[in-house]
């Protein structure tokens, strides 16, 4: 199968490979897929609490060339949104971004699931945080 | 050393210098029908063909009587199997065969279940071979064949191939094996293996492609099959359709060339692959060897590098020539059916690659696929969240995934 330049771009200089702490408070980790499909992606992002901005976005990601372009292309979006904005990445966005041919579109789906699980993640403990706060007052 | 390097021979191979000379007349010169009885044109390329006949049943100690000519496995295949569903259905309608056949032995054999024929999909055990014991529970007085691989084309585990032959040969059933990955590649002889029939196709072993044969056993059992394609009658009307004389004659030259360098070129190309082996093991860790390492072709090798995925890796040795197990990399979409017949896991057939050395393979190209697989790996692993976990010590069996 023929690569887009853009995805063979990602595979060969992944953006934002890492791991962020996931205890961290502010750090939102998203982990879809599962190893016998083939993919498992593993997305973080660490929010500032005052703005609500994404100030960093981390992925790893075990799956084929166009399952890593998908989740390098979106810690690269995540970065600088709001935790709302974040939420409006579409799928099809990422598809039209990367060229990705039909069978890749699974790819795609698992990364913005990713994005949603990261933020959830995030928003789950940031009012965990806040009940806490008000509880102790 | 030239790039990109072909290490995929379980695939196919190039059809090697010397075949494609011996082939080269019967296009244009001498391109008369083997069938026509009353010229020199036909008298030429019949010779031809009775010269390739005599060439390939040698590399498998047959007479050359026994031999017919196909287009190839997938037809010998078809031929073998209906052919023996269909002349002895008086005798019984049951099949045998094994989980790890080819596509084109096991789709065959669920075409036969669509008529009616009872099929048994023998499982493999971890090494990849039959069960013994299994072939004979599964053995009923209905029926007629035992159809099982002699080297399997993914993971290259040879089976216990005569003492199939004789198992089936004592319950007086017949036995047809697919030896396209061994014919060429390590010694077959149809009579110590107890074969009755056995499908071969050229372009495994250095031919052309499209051109295969049938070996039919004629004595101790007359073996008959039931012509699957209408026509003219030829070989011995089991398979009609003019002869593709230049591709038999391919064929025959293959086999020949075989025979006088299988000794060598084994003991190379074992060499070869277990210095990539032992470069493999020795610079990564978790890696696995799919299938037996004990009864194995000289030329493969399946392995599988733990959290890291096939197609993914494919991608980073883009000048290597290879296959991986790996659902991305099938039509499917499904992983290799070959391995999940290993009980090994998905996850572990989702990272497999499968290496086909071959005749044209130098040590300095294994030593280039060495490194280069080495260096992707370790690439991969350093983005795999898998490996992260792996070494936290997190059991990844354990964790609750969101399948997809």
């Amino acid at each position: 199968m023929a690569y887009s330049n853009k995805v063979l771009d990602h595979y060969n200089h992944p953006r934002n490979v890492g791991s962020l702490d996931k205890n961290d408070p502010n750090v939102g980790t998203g982990m879809v897929g599962a190893p016998e499909c083939g993919d498992v992606m593993k997305l973080q992002v660490k929010v500032n609490p005052s703005t609500g901005v994404i100030e960093e976005a981390k992925f790893k990601t075990f799956g084929c060339g166009s399952a890593i372009a998908s989740s390098s292309l979106a810690t690269e979006w995540l970065h600088g949104k709001t935790v709302d904005e974040a939420l409006q990445i579409k799928n099809t966005d990422i598809v039209s971004e990367l060229s990705l041919p039909p069978v890749k579109i699974h790819c795609s789906v698992l990364a913005e699931d990713a994005i949603k699980a990261a933020i959830s993640d995030y928003k789950k403990k940031a009012s965990a945080t806040s009940n806490a706060a008000v509880a102790s007052k | 050393m030239k790039l990109p390097i072909y290490m995929d021979n379980h695939a196919t191979t190039p059809t090697d210098p010397r075949v494609f000379e011996a082939m080269r007349p019967y296009f244009t010169e001498m391109f008369g029908n083997a069938a026509s009885r009353n010229h020199s044109f036909g008298w030429q390329a019949e010779e031809a063909v009775e010269k390739a006949r005599k060439q390939i049943a040698e590399l498998i100690g047959a007479t050359a009587k026994e031999i017919v000519f196909t287009s190839g496995a997938t037809e010998s295949n078809n031929l073998a199997i209906k052919g023996v569903a269909e002349m002895y259905a008086e005798k019984g309608n049951h099949i045998i065969t094994a989980a790890t056949e080819h596509k084109a032995v096991l789709d065959t054999c669920k075409h036969l279940e669509k008529q009616g024929i009872r099929v048994t999909y023998l499982p493999v055990q971890q090494n990849g071979l039959v069960d013994l014991d299994m072939l004979r529970e599964a053995i009923t007085d209905k029926t007629i064949l035992v159809t099982i691989m002699y080297a399997n084309n993914e993971i290259g585990v040879i089976q216990p191939v005569a003492e199939i032959g004789k198992i089936a040969k004592e319950r007086g059933v017949l036995f047809h094996t697919d030896g396209v990955q061994a014919v060429g590649k390590i010694p077959v002889n149809v009579l110590k293996d107890n074969i009755d029939i056995m499908s071969i196709t050229a372009h495994k072993f250095y031919g052309p492609k499209g051109v295969g044969a049938l070996y039919v056993r004629r004595k101790s059992p007359r073996v008959q099959l039931a012509a699957q394609m209408d026509g003219g009658g030829h070989e011995r009307g089991m398979r009609s359709g003019t002869l593709n004389v230049p591709g038999i004659a391919g064929l025959g030259e293959a086999a020949a060339i075989a025979l006088r360098e299988m000794p060598e070129e084994s003991r190379r190309l074992a060499y070869l692959r277990d210095k990539l082996r032992s470069k493999l093991e020795s610079e990564l860790d978790e890696v696995y060897i799919n299938g037996t390492m004990e009864s194995r072709l000289p030329h493969n090798l399946n392995i599988s590098f733990a959290y890291v995925e096939g197609e993914s890796l494919l991608m980073g040795i883009n000048d290597i020539a290879v296959s991986s197990g790996s659902a991305c990399t099938s039509a499917t979409l499904e992983p290799s059916y070959v391995l999940k017949a290993l009980g090994a896991g998905d996850d572990l057939a989702h990272s497999s690659i499968r290496f086909g050395l071959g005749r044209f393979n130098t040590e300095e190209e294994v030593d280039y696929v060495a490194a280069k697989v080495i260096d992707v790996v370790k690439k991969l692993r350093e983005l795999s969240p898998l490996y992260e976990m792996a070494k936290e010590g997190i059991d990844l069996t354990k964790v609750a995934w969101t399948a997809h």
